[in-house]
């Protein structure tokens, strides 16, 4: 009952805004009422004041609204590239975890600016479902299936050459650190041998330690090398060749993702990864899809598509900005990103992306690569039609931005009267 | 005058010249290679003939009659005896080769499309989608001929199947291809047939666009253009010869290739593949392709910015004393610069009395500055300068419709601009004040918009021309209409340094102040001395600090918060005992210390609420009074640091040396750990790195400590610390670098390593990974640095200065490139945001249609202030624990220190960099890319 009530009251103060919004033809987005009207529960106004806040508050939202012709893409370059001169060019700092690099100031900045395929430090943070959260031993598990174990980190791998073998002895200790089982190095030496030119036995030892044995396969099972190959016939280079590619074996992980550390955070255990898989870590069991990120763009847009990709280019580049103690305003940030995201997918800023894409001759030409753009005019016949702020410039007109998108014409008065009569 | 446009452009068509047209547009064939007869004079049928255009006084053109300046130049022609390959295109009939038939010329069904993108040339173009060669016979659907693979010899040879085709047949099989299928290519026929890609005919542009100069010694140089045509012209001529004569196919086959360089050249001498065409003195030739491009070409250098008159360039200094809307211009550029008066019967007989004057008028009555009069125009557009001696003359001869160009007087409005404009309030609009001395001078708090300082900045000023742009400037570009910045919606233009220390020494504490300090303290303000606010006990009335300071307050001025100062003490606010909770109740200040929240640029509280909440216009008035005030105020209270500030009793000396060689040796027995394999690795780091760590840890705990100790003795009576923690200008952390220890110094984020072989240098032993090895200086910069540690802090300090000068041209091609991805897009009618396209890119700016600047820190509306001011009370307490105003963004204390650190080497550069690099010189906005 008495939640009801408090949702009838919330209730009021909504529809309240809105029609006092509406009075004054303002369009309020919801967000902003859903704020207006939380503040105003706290406060409990009669409904005189009520009235009387959301007026104030809503004509001063009024007075707020950015102006037409308002040329806010420069407003949002400039305010984004000024405090650039600013940041710090040191490209490894500490973010949180004291024991990861990750790219940040102006490097990073540029990067999500180019929309850079891969990141110069890729990094995860991988958030584990909420029943495990708390419990550090089921996150490290989590961490284990995260991070790639190759084989010389659980095992020892030697050749001997007289007998031309490859010995792998598992170390048991950093099995179970590792939470690794002989079956699994078994099977990732099964996947990834060519079973035509090498053969597995079990070797000395027992139990979990129980060394495997590499051995040269039987010529005649080989491969037939192809016509013109020249195949090195010394087995010994046949036993490195195996030996080098039993080391780079992996036995469990995503691949992609080098480390993962754990980290408390609150109550809760989360995990710093360095290198980023995102549909790789999202299929592994316990990790909290919804809070789980990378920092590559470029991934998120693959996983869940361009509006992830916007939220989450304004989202590193906010994080970029603040961590060095910058203040630009989001809404800079959002427009960056929607013009980059615009088409569906990201472009970066530059000739490879927006500004090559560009309507204008005139402004592509200015930008760079001015022959190459001239010359295409010229062939595929292109017309500037000079609507926009370079190309106005070039020619020498007024731009279209501002106070010259608009004309004002005084007519005198008695002129006027003239033209009625 | 001429009042809008009179005409506008709508589009401009790009289209290809036919053969046909080079031969109608050209009012002349050239055919000689010489250009000058031995009398100077040109040479018909030559490079200079007069027919294109004359650049020489009294000459007159042969085409249209016109003078020197009258005529606009016109083309001629050169004929080719043979056809050539235009460079810009080969890539492009390439396209076009493959993509038809060759003997019927239809198009082919695979026929490659054209790229999205022009710049297929350029190394790092995103690599271009793998096209397979088709491998078995490609067969015409249209007449079933054979086709073949072609191949392009960089730049401009084409092979089929291992033997050339000349520009000639290649020409042939292009005039086969019929419209339709051209149009199937994705060229556009109407605007140019792919034929024409093959050059029959070079246009000859005018002289006008390749003057040649004669040099003092009366020796004529020529064009580039002109060199490359006379080359052209040599080589066609004997190509025609040889041709005509039946000379030897080999030699007629090299004589065509010749001519091919040469035209090739002529377009774009920077052709891969091919040894560019040089001068004699060996610099290569600057042909057409080279004028337009980079940054000093024709399009970034002349057409997307154009030079003015109008304008001034001096030293900057600074004057306390103006407004912030003003700027102090020296006599000298008053009267070189004009605004332009248009006469009409009511201001005739003013304008008569300002001609009078002439251009030099002697000081007024009153002694004050005059302005005089430089040009008259009349009303037939003739220009009359205006001297001492012709100045009654001139007075005659005003009537409406003339134009009086008159010198800078106070009031006029122009703009004034410090390079580099990264912002738009790198260029405001200010108002004319006239003063004696040699340089621009302005208030204070417009040094950081413009990001100005004194140590030999210059800037420039524009004086504006029209009534339009005056009337823009006054209304969108004031620096009063500047004081939020759209970046943050908060102020940047604000009190700093001095006024800060000022508005500080004036409140903390509440000092008094008798009768002749209040009267010097209002000396330079307009206020009415307020009454009195006590008697002492010597029976003289006092005033004190906060009351003088709150008469720069509005009266409807209520807000509080907490002070740059407050050292986290939870005292009630009224009765802080470190005076640190600003309350300000209808105007009056009645508790808290002024300092850098309350008035400072990016920070201020108070300087935010008026300008909100009273208007631009009030806050500049705040802003002039409160400059007048606080440097008065520093005159009377003054403040002065020497190195005896940093003076610490030699315990605390003890102490900290204790502090420093007692981690000393921890990081000793680290390291020896280390040796002995017995330090704990940390997860993911390898134990070379976990050293590291650890030992950097310590340090920086040893640096901290040695600065807490160091601090206990530097109190707020101690005017360095004033400066610090007022936030006028520098940081505890660098009193504690002073007076306790400097700290490790680091390249890239890492202890030192570099130089000697496994060492640092040689006064260590090799392979010492010790503090003092490693770049750890102990000594403060009081004591003075060691040796090694002065080398170790040189170290750094590059590091610093290779930093900058590598991000500012980082940053400066970042912003280049958002500005021009963004430059177009604006919010139109709808509220929408979109591009010239029409394309729309937010539905709603923003998502709420908040324009940043009139945001409050961001939020549209700071709701708590609102209801606060209609109903007195609050959702949530007026300030948190933390001190900071709600809204404002969290500032952890690790941020802090950060900040701290940023902003101490932030100053150092300052210092240091301007003096060495004056980046403002040459005015080249952005760096290379």
């Amino acid at each position: 009952m008495a939640e009801e009530k408090k949702a009838a009251g919330h209730e009021g103060f909504v529809d309240k805004i809105r029609e006092i919004a509406g009075h004054a033809h303002v369009n309020l987005p919801p967000m902003v009422v859903t704020e207006i009207s939380d503040h105003l529960k706290v406060v409990k106004p009669s409904p005189a004041e009520a009235t009387k806040v959301i007026k104030e508050i809503v004509d001063r939202y009024r007075r707020a609204q950015v102006d037409s012709h308002e040329s806010v893409g420069i407003l949002a370059a400039q305010s984004i590239g000024e405090p650039g001169t600013q940041m710090t060019l040191r490209t490894f700092h500490y973010a949180g975890v004291a024991e990861m690099n990750v790219t940040l100031g102006l490097p990073r900045l540029i990067e999500l600016v180019d929309a850079r395929r891969v990141p110069s430090t890729p990094m995860m943070t991988v958030h584990v479902e909420r029943k495990l959260r708390a419990d550090r031993e089921a996150v490290e598990r989590i961490g284990l299936l995260i991070e790639v174990t190759t084989l010389p980190d659980v095992a020892t791998v030697g050749t001997v050459v007289e007998e031309l073998i490859v010995v792998i002895t598992p170390r048991t200790d950093l099995m179970t650190a590792r939470g690794v089982h002989r079956a699994d190095i078994e099977k990732g030496l099964v996947e990834n041998l060519d079973s035509r030119s090498f053969t597995l036995s079990n070797g000395s030892g027992s139990g979990e330690g129980r060394s495997f044995q590499i051995h040269l396969a039987d010529p005649a099972n080989a491969p037939k090398p192809k016509k013109d190959e020249v195949v090195d016939e010394r087995p010994f280079k046949k036993l490195l060749e195996a030996s080098e590619e039993a080391k780079g074996i992996r036995i469990k992980g995503v691949p992609g993702i080098k480390r993962a550390l754990i980290k408390k955070e609150k109550d809760e255990y989360v995990i710093y990864t360095e290198g980023s898989a995102l549909d790789g870590v999202l299929e592994i069991v316990g990790v909290d899809a919804a809070r789980t990120t990378t920092n590559s763009v470029f991934e998120i847009y693959k996983v869940f598509g361009v509006e992830a990709a916007r939220a989450a280019l304004i989202l590193e580049a906010s994080r970029t900005l603040s961590e060095q103690g910058l203040g630009v305003d989001i809404r800079h940030l959002m427009l960056v990103s929607d013009v980059m995201t615009n088409e569906g997918d990201i472009r970066a800023i530059g000739r490879h992306g927006i500004s090559g894409k560009k309507t204008s001759v005139l402004a592509r030409a200015a930008f760079e690569i001015t022959a190459a753009h001239l010359l295409r005019a010229a062939i595929t016949g292109e017309a500037d039609e000079l609507k926009g702020v370079a190309e106005n410039i070039i020619v020498g007109q007024p731009i279209t931005l501002g106070t010259g998108a608009v004309n004002l014409v005084y007519r005198p008065p008695d002129a006027e009267v003239k033209a009625e009569e | 005058m001429a009042t809008g446009l009179s005409k506008k452009i709508k589009a401009l068509q790009f289209a290809f010249l036919s053969p046909d047209e080079v031969r109608r547009m050209s009012a002349v064939k050239i055919i000689t290679a010489d250009t000058y007869d031995d009398d100077g004079y040109p040479i018909e049928m030559g490079l200079m003939d007069l027919h294109l255009g004359v650049i020489e006084p009294n000459l007159r053109c042969r085409t249209c009659g016109g003078r020197v300046n009258e005529c606009p130049g016109h083309f001629g022609i050169i004929e080719l005896a043979m056809p050539v390959i235009h460079v810009g295109y080969a890539k492009e009939i390439k396209r076009l080769l493959q993509g038809t038939c060759r003997a019927c010329g239809r198009k082919l069904p695979d026929a490659p499309s054209m790229r999205g993108d022009a710049f297929a040339d350029t190394e790092d173009a995103p690599a271009a989608p793998v096209r397979r060669e088709p491998k078995e016979e490609r067969l015409c659907p249209h007449c079933h001929e054979v086709q073949q693979r072609i191949i392009l010899d960089k730049p401009t040879t084409f092979r089929e199947t291992g033997h050339k085709i000349t520009p000639k047949e290649v020409r042939a099989r292009l005039e086969r291809i019929p419209d339709d299928d051209v149009r199937a290519m994705d060229l556009n026929p109407k605007f140019g047939r792919p034929e024409w890609m093959v050059l029959t005919v070079l246009p000859v542009p005018p002289v006008q666009v390749r003057p040649s100069i004669t040099l003092d010694s009366g020796e004529r140089s020529e064009d580039d253009l002109t060199h490359k045509l006379v080359d052209v012209l040599r080589i066609n001529q004997r190509l025609r010869e040889n041709r005509d004569m039946g000379a030897p196919q080999l030699v007629v086959e090299d004589l065509w290739e010749l001519l091919q360089y040469h035209v090739t050249t002529y377009f774009d001498n920077q052709t891969s593949g091919i040894p560019p065409a040089r001068h004699r003195s060996g610099r290569p030739l600057k042909t057409l392709s080279q004028r337009l491009k980079g940054k000093d070409g024709r399009f970034r250098s002349n057409l997307s910015g154009k030079r003015v008159n109008f304008s001034a360039r001096t030293v900057i200094s600074p004057d306390p004393l103006l407004s912030i809307n003003d700027v102090g211009i020296p006599v000298e550029i008053a009267r070189a610069l004009t605004v332009p008066l248009e006469v009409t019967p009511h201001n005739q007989e003013i304008a008569k009395g300002l001609v009078k004057r002439g251009p030099a008028p002697g000081p007024s009555a009153a002694g004050t500055y005059q302005c005089g009069v430089n040009y008259l125009i009349r009303e037939d557009g003739q220009r009359i300068k205006v001297m001492d001696k012709n100045s009654e003359a001139c007075a005659e001869l005003v009537a409406p419709g003339c134009i009086v160009e008159r010198q800078l007087i106070d009031g006029d409005i122009v703009l004034f601009n410090r390079q580099p404009s990264l912002h738009r309030m790198s260029m405001m609009a200010h108002f004319v004040r006239i003063l004696p001395h040699k340089t621009f001078r302005f208030n204070l708090c417009d040094c950081p918009p413009y990001n100005a300082d004194f140590d030999g900045d210059e800037m420039n000023l524009h004086v504006l021309q029209s009534q339009e742009a005056r009337a823009e400037a006054k209304v969108l570009m004031k620096v009063e209409e500047h004081i939020l910045s759209p970046r943050y919606g908060g102020p940047i233009i604000g009190m700093l340094h001095d006024h800060i220390t000022a508005a500080f020494l004036l409140t903390y504490q509440n000092p008094t102040f008798h009768r002749a300090e209040v009267t010097y303290l209002l000396s330079k303000l307009r206020f009415p001395t307020p009454p009195p606010a006590g008697v002492d006990k010597d029976g003289e009335p006092f005033w004190t600090g906060k009351q003088l300071f709150s008469l720069t307050l509005p009266k409807d001025l209520t807000i509080e918060f907490r002070s740059n100062i407050w050292n986290r003490c939870d005292c009630p606010p009224m009765n802080c005992k470190h005076d640190s909770f600003v309350v300000v109740e209808e105007g009056i200040l009645k508790a808290g210390t002024i300092d850098a929240k309350a008035i400072a640029f990016q920070k201020g509280a108070i300087l935010d609420a008026i300008a909100r909440n009273n208007g631009m216009a009030r806050a500049r008035q705040f802003l002039d009074e409160m400059s007048r005030l606080s440097i008065t105020a520093m005159g009377l209270k003054g403040l002065s640091t020497g190195i005896d500030d940093e003076d610490v009793p030699e315990t605390a000396r003890k102490e900290i040396s204790k502090a420093l060689s007692e981690v000393r040796v921890q990081v000793g027995e680290l390291v020896e750990q280390y040796r002995q394999g017995k330090l704990e690795q940390m997860p993911g780091r390898s134990v070379e790195e976990t050293l590291e760590v650890v030992v950097r840890r310590e340090l920086g705990k040893a640096r901290d400590t040695a600065g807490d100790i160091a601090g206990r003795y530097l109190g707020l009576e101690n005017p360095a610390v004033i400066l610090a923690k007022s936030g006028a200008r520098g940081s505890m952390l660098n009193l504690t670098q002073m007076a306790g220890a400097v700290g490790q110094q680091s390249v890239r984020g890492e202890r030192l390593l570099r130089g000697y072989y496994n060492r640092t240098l040689p006064h260590f032993a090799r392979g010492d990974l010790g503090a003092d090895a490693r770049g750890f200086v102990s000594s403060n910069y009081k004591q003075g640095l060691s040796p090694t540690e002065y080398f170790f802090h040189s170290m750094g300090g590059r590091e610093g200065l290779v930093d900058t000068a590598v991000r500012t041209s980082r940053s400066g091609y970042m912003q280049r490139r958002l500005i021009n991805a963004l430059e177009d897009l604006k919010v139109v009618e709808d509220g929408t945001v979109r591009n010239t396209a029409g394309t729309i890119i937010e539905y709603r700016y923003g998502e709420d249609g908040i324009d940043p600047t009139r945001s409050f820190q961001g939020a549209a509306v700071p709701l708590d202030e609102v209801i606060q001011g209609v109903l007195g009370r609050r959702a949530k307490p007026l300030v948190d624990m933390k001190g900071d105003l709600i809204g404002a963004p969290p500032v952890s204390e690790e941020e802090m220190d950060l900040l701290a650190e940023a902003q101490s080497e932030e100053e150092g550069e300052d210092e240091e960099g301007d003096d060495a690099a004056t980046p403002e010189e040459g005015g080249g906005e952005f760096g290379g890319e």
